[in-house]
């Protein structure tokens, strides 16, 4: 049975009609609502890649039940800063230039958007572990660290 | 004429973030297509009347801002604007066939290939404004694609002179290149020219990719890899909401939905049976199976002396045994395709670093003319070689002959690990000697490792699974930096090709070079240990190239190497020491050397890298930020692959198929540098 489900969209109100309630939240971001920003990466929540904020928490939309998400405001990478108007974290990262094919790099700015809001002062180490289940097969990782670590200090 | 010359990424830029029309062939009204030969200027380069540049890339940026680097060195050479600068890639319609995206080459010869058509370029366009402006071609300057005469008063721009038309033109290979010291935009760290989409949710990959009416599909794998399909049954599929078929092929088999979740739920529900097939190596005796498998051919890759006599006559022989385990490519995004079959002429986006490659291996397995396949580039996550985006490619176009509609393939996480093809086992044999003066007398190496002897290709998997003709496996130049760049008085270093190997193999970064590296440079610290040698001192005495002592004592200032002859890790549990290693890049490239802070648990075995120093010789840079970004993620990914990266397997398929079974280095054990 069709069931539609209502939530605030990066500030909006939004809506999808689906077949399965059950179904992750992402394929409701990318296929029902057109978004790029959350990736598909293991359907596991392993690998980070399609993170996104639901109430203010990082969560992983591939095995996050779009059903879950009523009434919630979801946030994603589109809805957290612009070109014209770019979040500190998305300025920093493109001036540590901080992306090599960057699949991952959604998720590394969700999990860290939402880790500076808990802690606005971080250290090296602690951004590391913050960041040690998001994965990065190509290796950018150190400029990962630097760009949130610089985008802690712009704020 | 006129060229109705839309570029593929206006269209993903314009399009919105739902459904994207698709590119339009620039057409010369009237006339033939845009021509992708490789001696054409108009092949790699078009200048619109706006004086807009257009550049016909048949290498890929397949993650490591090569697009970027590209621009810039057309940029250079045109003396234009990086702003004006735009490229489309990896269209076998459009662009020129570069060859592979593979190999470290697409700055080192598609590159080139692409500046000295520009090059070609700018000459005819400084004739042509000279005979306009009435001056000498010597006496004009070119800036942002305008055209000046010596006093500044006569100017003419880019697109005035060109624009939309064709310059019908053979790339000169003797063209005068412009001055390195003139450069303005080649050799600036310039940011890349994708980021700030990709940090914004606006670029398109190749998973972002839609076509109006699309329909899911996904593929139900076997159970075993050389497993036949006995029977199956739709039925509980047909139950979920959104279902639409199956696609048999012999052991191919897949589920096709409206949509994605559709298709994820019926490949769950779909009930297969598979025969029983274990062909698989025990993993526990893989080296003893390495070891007995028969040799092809065996290649002599390098001969100097006569080492078996050296060997006879050292006073101590040495021996090392090195393996290097099986990898997978392990991208972030899992393998994606879409296919269309309209009019009888097939179209495939992919993330494919071989388009043109990949064109005439679905020609191959579809039997349909190459002319009527046109595969298209778009960006997946970064493959490192040869992983599973030619095989997504080929599943979606099998399914989309059959279907009514365009198709989308998503690999899921177990489809990659599982399915992609494999950086193959490989085994050393070293034997070596020393003598009194501390100097190495003999060296021989074996390497045992697949046949090299096989056209460039891969198999794809849906060709093997659908028994439709298919092509032989090649896993990558795996012989290349076998050969030492040492000063040896007796060296003999041999490949023996083997005839099998267990996974289906291919190149992931850097094939062979990296294993052989690696066992090449343990062996030689053997050596120098055995001649009671300092490691670094050691190699920079066996080393005659210039370049290679210069990338060695850069890297002794840089690491504030301190010369030691025994090991310094001390008695505790953790040993702390530092290790070096040099590589001239199949001995006529890139030169490398490196020097990683080590620390070792005795209790455990752990090995941690603290921090490594780089010294790194690559000729002419175009984009250092670039160079650097790539050395940092070759160097993470290097010590990932080399310290814990192992595939796992049981006799009938590999099991660790997803990131808990396959880990990778993660952020607090990266290692600094």
């Amino acid at each position: 049975m069709a069931t539609t489900i209502t939530f605030n969209l990066n500030g909006k109100q939004r809506q999808v009609r689906v077949d399965d309630a059950q179904m992750p939240l992402l394929y409701a971001l990318r296929n029902d609502l057109g978004l790029h920003g959350p990736r598909f990466g293991c359907g596991l929540a392993q690998c980070g890649a399609c993170t996104v904020h639901v109430n203010g928490q990082a969560l992983r939309s591939c095995v996050f039940p779009v059903a879950s998400a009523a009434g919630a405001k979801v946030l994603t990478l589109e809805g957290l800063g612009t070109p014209d108007k770019p979040h500190p974290l998305q300025k920093a990262f493109i001036e540590e230039q901080a992306v090599q094919c960057g699949y991952c790099i959604n998720g590394m700015v969700m999990q860290a958007a939402a880790f500076l809001q808990t802690n606005k002062r971080p250290t090296e180490s602690q951004i590391k572990e913050a960041l040690a289940n998001n994965l990065c097969r190509c290796g950018t990782h150190l400029r990962i660290v630097r760009a949130v670590k610089r985008a802690s200090e712009m704020a | 004429m006129l060229l109705e010359n839309v570029s593929r990424r206006d269209f993903l830029k314009g399009s919105g973030a739902l459904v994207v029309t698709f590119a339009v062939a620039p057409r010369l009204a009237g006339a033939a297509v845009k021509t992708v030969a490789l001696d054409q200027v108009d092949g790699f380069v078009a200048i619109d009347g706006a004086g807009m540049v257009t550049i016909y890339s048949g290498k890929v940026d397949l993650g490591t801002g090569t697009d970027t680097a590209l621009a810039q060195m057309a940029a250079e050479e045109l003396g234009v604007a990086m702003a004006s600068v735009k490229l489309v890639t990896g269209d076998t319609l459009l662009t020129p066939d570069q060859g592979i995206t593979w190999g470290s080459l697409t700055i080192q010869s598609g590159g080139m290939q692409i500046r000295r058509a520009c090059a070609t370029a700018r000459e005819a366009l400084l004739e042509q404004a000279a005979s306009k402006l009435g001056a000498q071609p010597g006496e004009l300057g070119v800036k942002d694609g305008v055209v000046t005469d010596r006093s500044g008063a006569k100017q003419v721009a880019y697109g005035e002179l060109i624009g939309n038309q064709r310059f019908q033109l053979k790339v000169n290979d003797k063209v005068p290149l412009r001055d390195p010291a003139q450069y303005t935009i080649v050799g600036k760290p310039i940011p890349r020219i994708d980021i700030p989409d990709k940090l914004t949710g606006r670029f398109t990959y190749m998973q972002d990719f839609k076509l109006a009416h699309m329909v899911h599909a996904r593929v139900v794998r076997p159970t075993a890899i050389k497993a036949s399909l006995q029977s199956f049954s739709d039925a509980e599929c047909k139950k979920i909401p959104g279902y639409l078929r199956s696609v048999r092929k012999g052991n191919f088999l897949a589920v096709v939905a409206r949509n994605e979740w559709a298709a994820i739920k019926a490949a769950g529900a779909m009930r297969a049976s598979w025969s029983n097939w274990q062909g698989l190596p025990d993993k526990a005796q893989l080296w003893e199976e390495v070891r007995a498998t028969r040799i092809a051919r065996d290649e002599n890759l390098q001969s100097v002396g006569n080492s078996a006599q050296a060997l006879a006559g050292a006073a101590e022989q040495l021996k090392a045994t090195f393996d290097f385990a099986v990898h997978t490519h392990g991208s972030i995004g899992p393998s994606c395709a879409v296919a269309e079959l309209k009019d009888g002429k097939l179209t495939v986006w992919t993330a494919s670093q071989a388009t043109h490659l990949l064109r005439k291996q679905l020609a191959r397995m579809l039997d349909l003319p190459e002319q009527n396949i046109r595969c298209v580039y778009l960006e997946g996550a970064g493959c490192y070689g040869r992983n599973g985006h030619e095989d997504a490619a080929a599943d979606a176009a099998l399914i989309a002959m059959e279907a009514n509609a365009p198709v989308r393939v998503q690999w899921s996480r177990a489809d990659e690990h599982g399915w992609d093809p494999k950086g193959p086992p490989m085994l050393f044999d070293f034997r070596g000697a020393v003598d009194t003066s501390g100097s190495i007398v003999a060296w021989e190496s074996e390497q045992f490792a697949p046949e090299t002897a096989k056209p460039f290709a891969v198999t794809l998997v849906a060709a093997e699974l659908a028994g439709l003709p298919k092509d032989d496996a090649f896993p990558g130049n795996i012989h290349g930096s076998l050969a030492i760049p040492y000063d040896v008085p007796n060296v003999t270093v041999t490949a023996h090709c083997l005839a099998e190997t267990p996974f289906r193999p291919s190149w992931i970064r850097s094939p062979g070079r990296m294993q052989n590296t690696f066992a090449n440079e343990c062996f030689i610290d053997q050596l120098a240990a055995a001649a009671g040698a300092d490691p670094l001192e050691f190699r920079i005495r066996h080393l005659k190239d210039a370049r290679g002592h210069d990338a060695l004592e850069r890297l002794r200032k840089l690491a504030s190497w301190t010369p030691r002859t025994r090991p310094t890790g001390g008695a505790g549990e953790l040993a702390k020491g530092r290790g070096v290693s040099y590589v001239k890049y199949e001995l006529v490239r890139t030169y490398v050397a490196v020097v990683a802070d080590v620390e070792v648990n005795r209790r455990t075995g752990e090995i941690r890298v603290e921090r490594f120093y780089v010294a790194h010789d690559c000729g002419q840079i175009i984009n250092p930020d670039g160079l650097r970004n790539q050395i940092e993620g070759n160097i993470i990914q290097t010590t990932s692959r080399t310290l814990i990266e192992d595939l796992q397997w049981n006799r009938s398929a590999v099991t660790s198929l997803e990131w808990q079974g396959y880990p990778i280095l993660r952020s607090p054990t990266y290692p600094r540098c």
